[in-house]
């Protein structure tokens, strides 16, 4: 009886430091998007809830301030360019290293896993000296940060795909090719589809992580007009800001969440087993071994 | 066995050979990053081994390695090993140890208890402990920069609590603002992949611990415990690395404060604020061999993983 009371006991606990974290990590995000309400200057006293800082400031609303507009559409730009570019090169990757069995094909695998635990400096510093020393002729600015982000990420997309296919395995496709299939009608009909959940996973990831890129961005921006909104975030904290740059944040998130969201979706109904939450979870814990 | 099975000669010949086409499909992949990566990398040692231009002081990469030449490395080391760069060097990797043991006093029991623990809630719970990681990082630390101001909440509710008597600026260049702003940073990063290990844990074998007379607590030392050791290696890694780097939690929580400068500062204070890429190169190079051993670890750990996940 005693064990039983004991365990009892410790769940309860457990619960608690669990649920306590959860409101620390998310009670201020969610007062930071109250802020963003504000309707006066500061950012820490709350005083009325308007909606100057998103439109009804002339100035400095998210609305009417240029540079905010600008760092927007850069951020979402890229984002979306990098995930456009990076999930089918990561994709075609996972796939062949999958499968190429070689000498070379274990470095491969190994140099892709590399970046993945380059920290994000090392990255930002690496590829501003190889544009300013080497590819000169690369257009400064948001080619630049693109080609930062792909490389960023593509692994992250081999890791995730990679793992769906080892759990995959090849009977299906061997199928459809005793099934008369050609090699890329097999891939196309049958690997692709079942690949879709770790598909949509990738790009969730690689989208959250080129919008919440703040160093290579950084490292590569030329100025104000290809600054992104993590830099806008970045540098507007010092100086005397105001409640226009939760706003902005506020903005992004609602962005991010929803097209997370609509990756999930999507995620949910090609997945046959389901459960969203755990399948995102397992391919964001499969990032790290 | 496998002979009675009998496709397995066709199985081993395919695995010698594979077919060329897998090849071709990795293949701008690995071209891409070996354009963008492993050259850039190689930039940055280019840089670092290379000259500085007399008259213009900026840097001539030296592409050569035969060329090198490593007086500006030789200064840094001296500078890392005794001199001024060796504070923030200590610095930073002593704000690393506090926030990674700040992870683990935090991070374990809520990995457990989603693993283990939270039964029907499992769903629930998990989808609020991946939220953060779609909030940007800086949106994150910006909410806390409300917070901390002088008459942010952070004040009221100490004062209300009567844990401190007057109200504090904590964003004036305190370590402790910077370790709690790390830890309330990369926590999402280190429970997921510790969660994947704990749930991977099977429930039996605890069972058998408290069968054979172990109290709770005992049959989590000894059984648990080290079962989860991969997942918790696995999870410091992956928060340690990008904790070494990092340069904007404790600018952005602490104004710049010279106070509370890390190894990332220097860094990016050569390249982008005073213009010496060589220095700030060579300083790029001797984090990265500080972090080898990290490094190493992830990727010989995964690579054995993904051998046993082919077999």
């Amino acid at each position: 009886m005693n064990p039983f009371r004991r365990k009892h006991g410790s769940a309860r606990w457990l619960a608690m430091v669990t649920w306590v974290y959860i409101l620390w990590s998310l009670l201020p995000v969610l007062v930071a998007v109250r802020i963003s309400f504000n309707s006066g200057k500061s950012r820490s006293s709350f005083q009325s809830p308007s909606f100057r800082w998103y439109w009804g400031d002339p100035v400095s609303s998210v609305w009417h301030d240029d540079n905010l507009h600008i760092a927007m559409f850069n951020t979402l730009q890229l984002a979306a360019l990098c995930m456009l570019i990076a999930t089918p090169l990561g994709v075609a990757m996972a796939i062949g290293l999958n499968r190429w069995r070689g000498k070379l094909s274990h470095a491969a695998n190994g140099l892709m896993l590399v970046p993945i635990v380059t920290p994000e400096i090392v990255f930002g510093v690496a590829l501003f000296l190889v544009f300013t020393q080497a590819y000169t002729g690369v257009p400064s600015g948001m080619t630049r940060q693109l080609i930062g982000h792909i490389t960023f990420t593509m692994s992250f997309v081999v890791v995730i795909v990679r793992g769906r296919l080892v759990a995959i395995g090849d009977q299906y496709e061997e199928a459809a090719r005793d099934l008369g299939a050609s090699r890329l009608q097999a891939i196309r009909l049958v690997l692709l589809p079942l690949l879709a959940p770790a598909i949509f996973a990738s790009v969730m990831v690689v989208f959250a992580t080129s919008v919440d890129d703040f160093v290579i961005s950084s490292f590569l921006s030329t100025g104000t007009s290809t600054d992104t909104v993590p830099i806008k975030i970045y540098s507007g904290a010092r100086g005397g800001s105001t409640p226009a740059l939760n706003a902005l944040a506020t903005v992004m998130l609602v962005f991010t969440l929803l097209a997370v969201a609509f990756a999930g979706l999507a995620m949910h109904r090609m997945s046959r087993r389901g459960g969203d939450a755990d399948g995102t979870a397992g391919s964001l814990a499969s990032l790290s071994v | 066995v496998t002979a009675a099975l009998s496709p397995a000669p066709r199985v081993v010949r395919r695995r010698r050979r594979s077919p060329v086409i897998w090849t071709f499909f990795a293949m701008p992949g690995v071209g891409w990053l070996i354009a963008f990566f492993v050259l850039s990398v190689y930039a940055v040692m280019a840089v670092a081994f290379g000259t500085v231009d007399p008259i213009l002081r900026t840097a001539v990469p030296e592409w050569n390695p035969l060329q090198w030449n490593f007086t500006a490395m030789g200064d840094v080391l001296d500078r890392v090993f005794g001199g001024d760069l060796g504070i923030v060097f200590q610095r930073t990797f002593w704000f690393v140890v506090a926030s990674l043991a700040g992870c683990i006093v935090i991070g374990y029991p809520v990995a457990y208890y989603v693993a283990r623990k939270a039964g029907k809630r499992r769903g629930l719970v998990l989808m609020l402990l991946v939220l953060p990681f779609w909030i940007s990082y800086l949106m994150r630390m910006l909410a806390w920069t409300n917070l901390l101001q002088t008459d942010g909440m952070v004040n009221d509710v100490l004062q209300f609590l009567h844990l401190q008597s007057a109200p504090r600026n904590w964003l004036d260049g305190s370590a402790s603002t910077v370790v709690w702003g790390l830890v309330y940073g990369y926590l999402p990063f280190f429970i997921l992949p510790l969660y994947a290990t704990l749930e991977r844990i099977d429930g039996r074998l605890i069972e058998a611990g408290r069968d054979l007379g172990g109290s709770a607590m005992q049959t989590f030392l000894r059984v648990t415990l080290p079962l989860s050791v991969p997942g918790l290696m696995a999870a410091s890694v992956i928060t340690i690395l990008p904790m070494f780097g990092d340069y904007y939690t404790n600018t952005y929580l602490t104004s710049g404060s010279p106070k509370t400068e890390m190894v990332g500062n220097q860094i990016e204070n050569y390249l982008l604020g005073t213009s010496q890429p060589q220095t700030g190169a060579a300083l790029v190079l001797v984090l990265m061999a500080f972090l080898f051993v990290l490094m190493a670890y992830y990727l010989v750990v995964t690579i054995r993983q993904q051998r046993l996940a082919d077999r």
